[in-house]
């Protein structure tokens, strides 16, 4: 047994599963894994306590690669498994991964429920806006004019913005990041495993293979300054390369305005992650960088906290319930269990 | 007159009346029989079913042995007094040990033209009709679709027809209470249920209580609902609507302290006490499909026993919860009927390749689709037990009758547990909404059954496939966990999330047989293939083998599974009481088999196989054990009638 099991400190090769990592040369999923690996040492749960959910899709083999208990399921589930594995064990730290197919497509409805239950789960949707185990067709997320074997001539459908879904569903901590921003990455995903309640995180994950460089503009160098917006709590909403871009409202309406000349920075908004009102949040979630896309576009595009709010998990109230019930009459033995309104006796 | 039909299970006059007198100083008559059975009939919105609970609870507390029947359509509210919107509550009591809630009806109550229209063809010859007359105007008759008022026309007079203006009466008895029409006309059942106590010479008090302690915060219900049950008792005896009450003595019932219970119950209760026994968490997730629902719906009421419920999204987050619970270490159960356990086929499929506990509880109802969501059929069987992807055995149990639903809810959560596998409870729409009494069973005589969880890694001396890829490096050995290493029948450690030291991965692709490791190689899933049926074959070794009751050197072999037991073992009996010479077998044990299925065939020339479907048991028995086996099959969403299996018993011996 590894000696490292129980003590606080975890490195990531005590994370690390004995089975061979097998994504494609060059895939997202890699930083994911190595920056999943560097969040845990430092959340201070011991690796027995941590599980992983899984459904189908590349990023769903991604409990084979952790050293702690994990659960590969079945197509667009995995909330529903992970759901009913914290009912049953309430110590445990319980993540799911998922794609975008899996999870808004065939398990959108799953999405939907765990996260308006608040359920005690970290969801991370790894968006590489394709499906890639089934070999390059489009997903509910890929871009308007995805042109794969599915959809020749590109994609007509109106794609899924997951944030704005999450928000819509009531969840109490969504967040976004980026695959190869491993320190924002690492720091997001520190942030899901101390929220208490349902967290989603949408990761932009490059699928080198079908869809590469769909993220590009939010990862080279060159550009990623103007097209991001690091999203700060209570800091005014600043973004370019010279930081002299911000985000006003007028009325309902964002605009982009330039510090100094259209606005001073008071202008700006100020990001509230901690609202109880999701309003702006869901507004922050339309933003595009995509020129096709339906929404608010062309606009930086948020990555950071959204929206982080503390309200009751499902296993809280559940467990609640319970012991109101147990106080009220009694712990039940099974002996009570029998009883009923009428019974009689039979000498 | 029923005591002159003479047909079985009915009245038959016993012992000679004491003398007693009526509320108008006549001597009134009473006749002792041995059994009754009544049905109350109306529209879905006049309390049927309520009115039959009641003469079913008073019957069982008089010491009757009681079993019900009831019958609804699926429509909550079909337009008021058509022929889609009757419901009906069957009661059979008797002196005697009965099985089913009877054939033929001795009485029958019908509130409306289309109860009569729908029910009458159940009643005998000769048996009593109590008709609400008001429920036979004009419109009530078109709805019924009667060009004549059959009170009128001459076409009952083969029954004795006792007409009473219920509504007119109900309204005058509660005239004091101030409430609406409306109102009083809701208390019609109570009238109706009064007058047939007094045809019975049953105690008011058990729905006195109920309807106590039901309104207790509506007093002026309570003042209703009580007078108009009295002004039925009253006017039954006031106007002697018969010239003789009869009396069913109480049941030679084996002794002890008795409830009445539905399958339904039963199976909450069963699954409930196998879980505490075994100091397991219970996890129930679940959709609500009817005839299921009141599974959920009765453990959503046990908190304080420490039970969780779940209503999920749909049926198949419901089995996923459920699995997701039996990983985290608590028994996960999931209940449905037949429409649910096509769309958890593949989640069942997951929890046969993870091999993890999970019971699904099977309501079965008629199909395919959605077919009769309120009816009774027997035709899931074959989907339980090949309806998913791939080689995938999951083991399948039966309940016999609502009682039976106790024991086999107990047994579902043994083999779960023990083998680490999908098991099917088949019970179906018949038995549980039936109700029959039950003998609350001593705590300490229960089965007790053991689930053990390793705390330790099992890797020592392990040197075979897999065993060089250790974890953190190491190559196997005593400081490994392998989470598919078996016991001596084959069922793999259940390591719970959290235990130190034997973290591991799961899932639905193949797996490496000992490590559990993924494996596509061609010799090691042909082997886990044998492997998992292999393991659900072993269950046989745990579980009794199948009896055969009545005539040993019998000329026929009636066979049968689940919830035909009560009216396939009342057939034979009376088979048996003409001289015929037959045996039963019955399965509560589909999958496997018991041991002993092959060599119990093999003694008897002819075999029939009344079942609920176009002959799902028998396909198995004829192509698992080559046997001579004939069908006796019923599909009308509606249980077998005692008198069609003796039909079939005849026909096959003749």
């Amino acid at each position: 047994m590894s000696a490292s099991t129980s003590l606080p400190t975890l490195t990531t090769k005590d994370l690390s599963s004995d089975q061979e990592v097998r994504w494609c040369p060059g895939c997202g999923d890699y930083s994911i894994l190595a920056q999943m690996k560097k969040a845990l040492t430092t959340v201070g749960v011991p690796r027995e306590k941590i599980a992983f959910v899984s459904g189908i899709g590349c990023s769903s083999r991604f409990p084979y690669y952790m050293n702690t208990y994990g659960f590969h399921t079945i197509h667009g589930r995995a909330p529903t498994f992970a759901t009913g594995l914290r009912l049953a064990n309430p110590g445990l730290q319980v993540w799911v991964v998922t794609g975008d197919g899996d999870g808004l497509s065939i398990g959108g409805n799953h999405l939907l429920h765990a996260l308006r239950r608040n359920v005690d789960i970290k969801i991370l949707l790894f968006n590489n806006e394709i499906y890639g185990l089934t070999k390059g067709q489009y997903s509910p997320a890929s871009r308007l004019g995805t042109p794969t074997k599915t959809s020749p001539g590109g994609s007509f459908e109106t794609p899924v913005r997951p944030l704005s879904v999450a928000l819509a569903a009531e969840a109490t901590f969504v967040a976004r990041t980026v695959d190869v921003d491993v320190q924002h990455l690492v720091g997001i995903l520190q942030r899901a495993a101390a929220h208490k309640g349902s967290a989603f995180v949408e990761i932009y994950q490059n699928c080198k293979i079908f869809n590469d460089g769909v993220f590009e503009y939010a990862t080279e160098k060159s550009v990623k300054a103007d097209n991001v917006l690091y999203l700060e709590h209570g800091k005014p909403m600043v973004f370019g390369k010279d930081r002299n871009k911000g985000i006003r409202l007028n009325g309902l309406k964002p605009e982009v305005v330039e510090i100094g000349k259209d606005c001073q920075l008071d202008d700006l908004l100020t990001h509230d992650e901690t609202s109880e009102e999701p309003t702006l949040a869901y507004l922050l979630s339309r933003f595009a960088h995509d020129e096709s896309a339906t929404a608010v576009k062309p606009f930086p595009e948020p990555v950071g906290v959204f929206r982080t709010v503390r309200k009751p998990t499902y296993e809280e109230q559940l467990d609640g319930r319970i012991a109101e019930a147990v106080a009220k009459k009694g712990k039940g033995k099974i002996e009570d269990l029998f009883k009923a309104e009428d019974v009689w006796t039979v000498e | 007159m029923i005591s002159e039909n003479g047909s079985p299970g009915s009245a038959a006059p016993t012992a000679a009346p004491p003398p007693a007198t009526g509320a108008n100083g006549r001597p009134r008559r009473v006749e002792e029989v041995e059994s009754i059975t009544i049905r109350f009939a109306g529209d879905s919105g006049d309390g049927m079913q309520l009115a039959g609970t009641q003469f079913t609870n008073t019957s069982a507390l008089a010491g009757n042995d009681i079993a019900t029947f009831p019958d609804f359509p699926a429509e909550i509210r079909a337009p008021a007094g058509t022929l889609a919107g009757v419901s009906g509550f069957q009661v059979h009591f008797a002196a005697t040990d009965i099985h089913t809630p009877g054939d033929a009806l001795d009485t029958l109550v019908v509130m409306n033209a289309a109860a009569l229209k729908t029910n009458l063809r159940d009643l005998q010859p000769g048996g009593i009709l109590v008709v609400n007359s008001e429920g036979f105007e004009v419109s009530d008759l078109a709805k019924a679709k009667y060009k004549t008022n059959p009170l009128d026309d001459g076409s009952l007079k083969g029954y004795k027809v006792i007409r009473v203006a219920v509504t007119k009466m109900t309204r005058a008895s509660v005239a004091e209470c101030k409430l609406s029409t409306r109102e009083a006309d809701r208390c019609k059942n109570f009238f109706a249920l009064g007058l047939v106590y007094w045809m019975y010479e049953r105690s008011l008090e058990p729905t006195l209580r109920w309807i106590r302690e039901k309104f207790a915060k509506n007093p002026q219900y309570v003042e209703a609902n009580t007078r108009a049950l009295k002004a039925g008792y009253n006017y039954g005896e006031t106007v002697e609507v018969m010239p003789v009450q009869y009396k069913v003595a109480k049941a030679k019932i084996p002794p002890g302290t008795y409830r009445k219970i539905t399958g339904n119950e039963a199976i909450v209760l069963g699954l409930v006490a196998a879980t505490q026994l075994a100091n397991k968490q219970l996890v129930y997730a679940s959709y609500p499909i009817t005839p299921a629902s009141s599974v959920l719906e009765g453990l959503a009421e046990l908190r304080r026993f420490g039970v969780k419920t779940f209503q999920a999204e749909d049926e198949i987050a419901a089995v996923g919860v459920a699995i997701g619970a039996s990983y985290g270490g608590a028994v996960g159960i999931t209940g449905t009927s037949g429409p649910g356990v096509c769309l958890k086929s593949e989640a069942i499929g997951l929890a046969v390749m993870t091999e993890l506990p999970l019971v699904i509880v099977d309501v079965q109802r008629g199909g395919p689709s959605t077919g009769l969501p309120t009816k009774t059929e027997q035709a899931d069987l074959l989907q339980a037990m090949f309806g998913r992807n791939g080689e995938c055995p999951a083991a399948i149990i039966a309940p016999q009758s609502p009682t039976d639903c106790f024991d086999m809810a107990f047994e579902a959560v043994r083999i779960a547990t023990r083998f680490m596998c999908p098991v099917f409870l088949l019970s179906d729409g018949y038995i549980a909404n039936g109700s029959e009494p039950w003998k609350i069973p001593a705590v300490d005589k229960l089965p007790r059954f053991e689930v053990k969880h390793p705390t330790e890694p099992n890797g020592a001396g392990w040197a075979g496939p897999g065993h060089e890829s250790g974890a953190d490096g190491e190559s196997g050995g005593a400081g490994k966990f392998l989470p598919y290493r078996r016991d001596e029948l084959l069922a793999r450690p259940w390591a719970i999330p959290g235990t130190p030291g034997l973290e591991h991965r799961i899932g639905g692709i193949e797996k490496q047989d000992v490590t559990g490791n993924v494996n596509y190689e061609p010799g090691n899933h042909e082997h886990m293939v044998k492997t998992r049926a292999q393991k659900i074959e072993n269950i046989a070794q745990t579980i009794p083998d199948l009896a055969i009751t009545g005539d040993a050197d019998a000329d026929l072999l009636v066979v049968g599974w689940g919830g035909t037991f009560g009216s396939i073992t009342t057939a034979i009996d009376r088979a048996r009481r003409k001289g015929r010479k037959v045996a039963q077998a019955h399965f509560r044990y589909l999958n496997p088999m018991p041991k002993n299925t092959a060599e119990v065939l093999k003694k008897f020339k002819k075999i029939l196989v009344p079942e609920l479907n176009n002959g799902q048991l028998l396909w198995l028995l004829r192509a698992k054990y080559l046997a001579p086996a004939e069908g006796l099959n019923k599909i009308q969403g509606r249980p077998f009638l005692v008198s069609e299996i003796e039909a079939g018993i005849e026909k096959a011996l003749s």
